[in-house]
């Protein structure tokens, strides 16, 4: 069989791309080395839904964030996604700070976001009176939200699916070759033919152009970020989304509520050449700690739940390295940073435009799908009723995260099943509490066992 | 739905839980609930496979399930009621009775009591609190996990860990791993020496297991499974150990999420984590108590069980209007050398817990004073002890009285 389209990553970009091929008819083969989506860089991010109003004016990664932006609230409903309407603040904790707030106003308007205020100091106050008294001013961007950054991410991928996308996890692409028509990739797993290839490959983007195209019009130099999250007790003590005032390098330290009722601080700008290890340092967490608690000083008594650590793969440029070969038949979409999340609906709506203009003149066979399915997942956030509070649950797995044994289930069983742990715990919460799998861990390899590609025990033992 | 009204609500089902259970039972108490969130009460014990549990409640020496068993059969003889896979998920005290809000496999359910007895227990700190460096492979747990997965689920997360700590809950990792015919490669420990007594050392050493003093894990390396760690030793020599897996022992904390919601005071920064109580056991609402190892870390079973009868019996004295008010007369600092004190109150009255239980922050060999406000000293015994050491002093000699007594250490 020949794909139309085979992409390569279950990313944020690869699901997205998966999903708006597989809607405009395609037929779309995805690889992904990991055992789930979401399993490399994409895992770990702010969770922020951003307006674009800092993003580089002109530019594609605005107009990607922003298409993304509203394609998200136009059809999270109908996937039963989260939104939690925050707002965001951009505040100035000194006077070099203050002086930059008229630009970021002033980039705002520019950049299609009219809606941000001045807020002074007394006014940050009185909607967060948990902040540090020493904010002098801010930039208010009511339109900055928080999401859940996982479960949108299914949603798509049950969906195309659904439309007969195919997926195959713990595939490592090797190498390939185009022969004019055709891409055969070659993987750990077999070979995978495909007219087109789009590389979505993340913090690995600019190997993949080496090892298929022979030369990567870009490098990846992965930025780490560090976060903590603190227990969710401190959720009462924040509301707004707090952003610094950002640098050339980094849009710095956010410290933000999730959409799981905890608060997050993070994440830190580090450069490193290592595109695998994301590891986390004491030194560096303790600083996040001090500098939260010098942002919200309640949280000094807070307990910290969970600490984590991700690369973005920036590359060496600020931009998008989106590259398009029309006589090899393939896109890269690499270089995506922190804005991936927000943008990587417009990100797939941007590719499938390059796609089209590649088959100009060319006999296309793929027709849009009228009347997509769009099945509802089960939320996790606590926006919205959880499972706990609904009858016939099976009781609770994990209690710090309140997950019932049927979520465990239909996380296991559903239509895209949890290849991992690691995917297990995004589908459901389970184990990502302030126990930390204390409680629930074992319980959960229980109720996994033989149904993970990776399992959680090494073995079983006679009783 | 339902919404039946207790007398007393005991949130969890382990050793205190089900001691104050059957305490208020036999004082007459007419009804008591008992919440556990698991599908069987008995709490810790349960996945404890080893002696030694029971001696002082049931006269021989049990291992952690069958102690478990004895507790929750004692426990439902005695008459409460028992409510196994609910979970509270708040309280919300009122003028008068405090609601529960509580799911269970049938959805949500809210009952009240007039008292409510938070017995929620304990845990090990995750890795994530120690804020280890490294990776986030599979296989880096606490004991009570590696516990539940031998005991309870007969599965081994891993083959050749490291453990680190050396409380006694160390010692309980390397039982469990014998059972899962795992080998632990080493103990590792950041202070000086181990915390747990040194003579029950010479259990891991027989079993050729380094035990590793004044030594850091410093990463913890493996994409998908631990595949090594590094540690660093007093001098900055650092070393790799292989290893499939990373316990992490000890370092308990009381379940205090519910208490902190309720809005109750806690014993936070270098403090018990849990409520602040008085001597009675009464938190700073006076209709909600604590017992056990929420209180504070970190007592054996058996100290909980006792403790959960005495403060069970408190709430019997309260309902029959003989406890006296809340006033909390004094308040007991920790000082120099002491990690914390509880109860933290002391109420006008006679009676409560006999003694005050407390830990030093370090090493001590001298004197235990307690000062009042003005400094005068009204209390003195000598002291020689050790970190995570059950330290004792009587509670008599410091109640009556108002204002602050501060504990500290006199070298």
């Amino acid at each position: 069989m020949v794909a139309d389209v085979l992409v390569i990553g279950a990313g944020v970009v690869g699901c997205a791309v998966t999903r708006r091929f597989a809607l405009a008819g395609a037929k779309v083969v995805m690889l992904e080395k990991g055992a789930d989506i979401l399993s490399g860089a994409s895992k770990a991010n702010s969770a922020i839904l951003h307006t674009g109003f800092d993003a580089p004016s002109g530019s594609l990664e605005l107009s990607c964030m922003q298409a993304g932006y509203r394609e998200y609230l136009e059809i999270r409903e109908r996937f039963n996604l989260p939104v939690l309407e925050t707002g965001a603040m951009v505040v100035a904790w000194t006077e070099e700070q203050r002086e930059k707030l008229s630009e970021i106003e002033r980039q705002a308007h520019e950049n299609g976001v009219p809606d941000v205020s001045r807020l002074t100091s007394s006014e940050v106050l009185s909607r967060e009176p948990h902040l540090s008294r020493n904010a002098l001013e801010a930039v208010l961007v009511p339109r900055e939200h928080v999401i859940d950054p996982w479960s949108p991410f299914l949603a798509y991928m049950i969906q195309a699916k659904a439309l007969g996308a195919d997926f195959h996890f713990l595939t490592e692409v090797m190498g390939g070759a185009f022969d004019g028509e055709t891409w055969t990739i070659e993987t750990n797993r077999g070979s995978f033919r495909a007219r087109t290839v789009i590389n979505c490959a993340g913090l690995y983007g600019d190997r993949m152009e080496e090892l298929l195209l022979g030369h990567a019009h870009f490098s990846i130099h992965p930025r780490k970020g560090q976060f903590v999250v603190f227990d969710k007790a401190a959720a009462r003590l924040l509301r707004t989304i707090i952003l610094p005032v950002p640098t050339e390098r980094t849009k710095g330290i956010v410290l933000c509520r999730t959409a799981f009722g905890n608060v997050l601080v993070g994440p830190t700008a580090e450069e490193q050449d290592d595109r695998t290890r994301a590891t986390t340092d004491e030194a560096t967490l303790r600083q996040l700690v001090e500098k939260a608690e010098e942002m919200v000083p309640g949280l000094g008594s807070m307990p910290v739940t969970a600490i984590y650590a991700g690369l973005r793969p920036a590359s060496d440029k600020k931009h998008y390295r989106i590259r398009v070969e029309p006589d090899r038949n393939w896109i890269t979409l690499g270089g995506i940073r922190s804005t991936g999340l927000t943008a990587s609906l417009g990100i797939a709506a941007h590719a499938l435009n390059l796609y089209r203009g590649m088959q100009e003149g060319r006999s296309s066979s793929i027709e849009p799908v009228a009347d997509p399915p769009e099945h509802p997942v089960r939320n996790i956030s606590e926006e919205m009723p959880r499972d706990w509070s609904q009858p016939g649950n099976g009781g609770i797995v994990c209690h710090c995260e309140l997950v019932t044994a049927r979520e465990i289930e239909e996380a296991l069983n559903g239509a895209l099943p949890a290849g991992d742990y690691g995917g297990l715990r995004r589908r459901t919460r389970a184990g990502m509490g302030r126990c930390q799998g204390f409680n629930c861990q074992a319980h959960l390899a229980a109720m996994s066992k033989d149904r993970l590609l990776l399992p959680m025990a090494v073995s079983e033992v006679p009783a | 739905m339902i919404d039946p009204r207790y007398d007393v609500a005991i949130i969890g089902g382990g050793p205190s839980g089900l001691a104050a259970a059957a305490e208020l039972k036999a004082r007459g108490i007419s009804r008591v609930v008992v919440i556990e969130r698991e599908a069987e009460t008995g709490g810790v014990p349960r996945h404890c496979g080893h002696p030694p549990f029971g001696i002082r409640e049931f006269g021989r020496l049990l291992t952690g399930p069958a102690y478990a068993r004895r507790l929750s059969a004692m426990a439902l003889r005695s008459g409460a009621e028992i409510r196994t896979r609910t979970a509270v998920t708040a309280i919300k005290p009122g003028s008068e009775d405090v609601t529960l809000h509580c799911t269970a496999p049938e959805g949500v359910i809210t009952l009240t009591a007039g008292r409510v007895l938070l017995a929620t227990g304990t845990r090990e700190s995750p890795r994530s609190v120690r804020f280890t460096a490294g990776e986030r492979p599979l296989g880096v747990i606490n004991t009570g996990a590696l516990q539940a997965y031998a005991y309870l689920e007969h599965l081994a997360p891993f083959r050749r860990p490291v453990i680190v700590g050396t409380e006694l809950v160390a010692l309980s990792a390397i039982l469990t791993c014998r059972s899962l015919d795992a080998q632990p490669v080493a103990m590792i420990e950041e202070g000086p020496r181990p915390v747990a007594p040194s003579g029950l050392f010479l259990y891991p050493r027989l079993l050729g297991i380094p035990v590793m003093t004044g030594t850091k894990l410093v990463d913890i390396a493996g994409s998908s499974r631990v595949d090594h760690v590094v540690v660093e030793d007093p001098d900055g020599h650092r070393r790799e150990i292989e290893c499939d897996g990373v316990i992490f022992s000890g370092r308990f904390v009381g379940e205090a999420h519910l208490a902190r919601m309720a809005g109750l005071d806690l014993d936070t920064g270098t403090g018990t984590g849990g409520p602040e109580v008085d001597q009675f056991g009464r938190t700073s609402h006076r209709a909600i108590f604590a017992a056990g190892n929420l209180l504070r870390p970190v007592e054996t079973a058996g100290w909980s069980f006792r403790e959960g009868r005495k403060i069970g019996g408190f709430i019997a004295d309260d309902l029959a209007g003989r406890l006296g008010e809340t006033g909390r007369e004094r308040r007991l600092i920790a000082g120099d050398g002491i990690r914390y004190v509880m109860p933290q109150w002391l109420a006008g009255g006679a009676g409560g817990m006999s003694q005050i239980q407390l830990r030093v922050s370090r090493p001590v060999g001298g004197h235990l004073v307690a000062e009042d406000a003005g400094g005068r000293e009204i209390y003195r015994q000598k002291l020689s002890a050790l970190p995570e050491r059950r330290v004792l002093v009587p509670q008599p000699p410091l109640a009556g009285g108002t204002g602050r007594i501060t504990l500290r250490i006199v070298e």
